[in-house]
């Protein structure tokens, strides 16, 4: 079982990395580029069968190390 | 009085923390990160600056999760006093020791200069030589040293003293080299026995390279 963990700045802490690519793109001519948040994936191949046990590690895998709760949130997506 | 350095794969500063450390009188101890405890009769645990695990994940989140950081936690909780610098710092706040976290500076470039900053707070072991207001000149060298805290946090800091330092030109007036709420370069808990700061004290011991300033703040830690 495979999960994908998309960790993000919560909204309302500044992402002064999307911010920057934003600009960058834009300044390529790119106008329609509304706004851009630069996040990081994580995927772990895991040894789990059942999807909602294997959710529930990666939740609190997320909660440990992952994500740094002050600043950033997480989702998760079980691939079988 | 004894010192304990906490040494991280990736660390750099542990040895000038012990250089700094020394040169007070101090007895240092480097303490490898996969100890299980800290040595008995220790009486400031200092968590040093650098890169500890190539910064990988965020700066000081894999550290948090090393052996000695239980031990360190247990010491705090004790009332032991704990100092974390720059990287120290980031692994500080990882842990819950104290609040806040630290984001990628706002410019995104890695900062290394001198800075002066500004007393806030010193009704505490570390700035007690130091008077409020009072600007000093320390180093900074970091990429993650923009300090976030949410606006109860940030009030809570405010009431209990909690605020050490912020960063300011050579007068005292706001300088935010790197987007930190407030201006903050430094902080301690609420019991006032962990002490975390972005710039590096250590690094400012003798005037012939730059300033002694920093002689002042770890000398706070010296029995009286």
């Amino acid at each position: 079982m495979k999960a994908i963990v998309n960790i993000f700045l919560k909204n309302g802490v500044l992402d002064s990395q999307g911010k920057a690519v934003q600009h960058a793109l834009s300044g390529h001519g790119f106008q329609s580029v509304r706004d851009v948040r630069v996040g990081k994936q994580i995927i772990i191949e895991m040894d789990e069968s059942d999807e909602v046990s294997a959710k529930e590690k990666v939740a609190h895998m997320c909660e440990e190390l992952l994500a740094n709760m002050v600043i950033e949130d997480y989702e998760i997506e079980i691939q079988a | 009085m004894k010192v304990g350095i906490v040494q991280f794969p990736g660390t750099n500063c542990e040895y000038d923390t012990q250089h700094a450390f020394a040169a007070l009188g101090c007895e240092t101890q480097i303490l490898w990160h996969k100890e299980d405890s800290i040595p008995e009769d220790t009486d400031l645990v200092v968590v040093a600056g650098g890169f500890s695990y190539g910064d990988y994940l965020r700066s000081g989140a894999i550290a948090k999760m090393s052996p000695i950081m239980k031990a360190l936690k247990a010491y705090a909780e004790n009332g032991g006093k704990v100092l974390g610098i720059c990287n120290g710092f980031q692994v500080l706040t990882e842990t819950g020791l104290l609040p806040g976290a630290l984001k990628r500076n706002e410019g995104l470039h890695f900062i290394s200069r001198h800075h002066h900053l500004k007393v806030i707070s010193n009704d505490n072991t570390f700035l007690r030589h130091c008077k409020t207001n009072e600007v000093v000149n320390i180093p900074i060298a970091h990429h993650d040293g923009n300090y976030y805290i949410d606006e109860e946090g940030l009030k809570q800091l405010h009431e209990n003293h909690q605020i050490l330092l912020q960063y300011t030109d050579e007068k005292g007036n706001i300088n935010n080299p790197n987007g930190s709420v407030e201006s903050i370069a430094g902080i301690s808990n609420i019991t006032k026995n962990v002490f975390g700061l972005m710039p590096h004290p250590e690094r400012a011991m003798e005037s012939l390279l730059g300033s002694n300033d920093g002689r002042r703040m770890l000398e706070g830690f010296l029995s009286a």
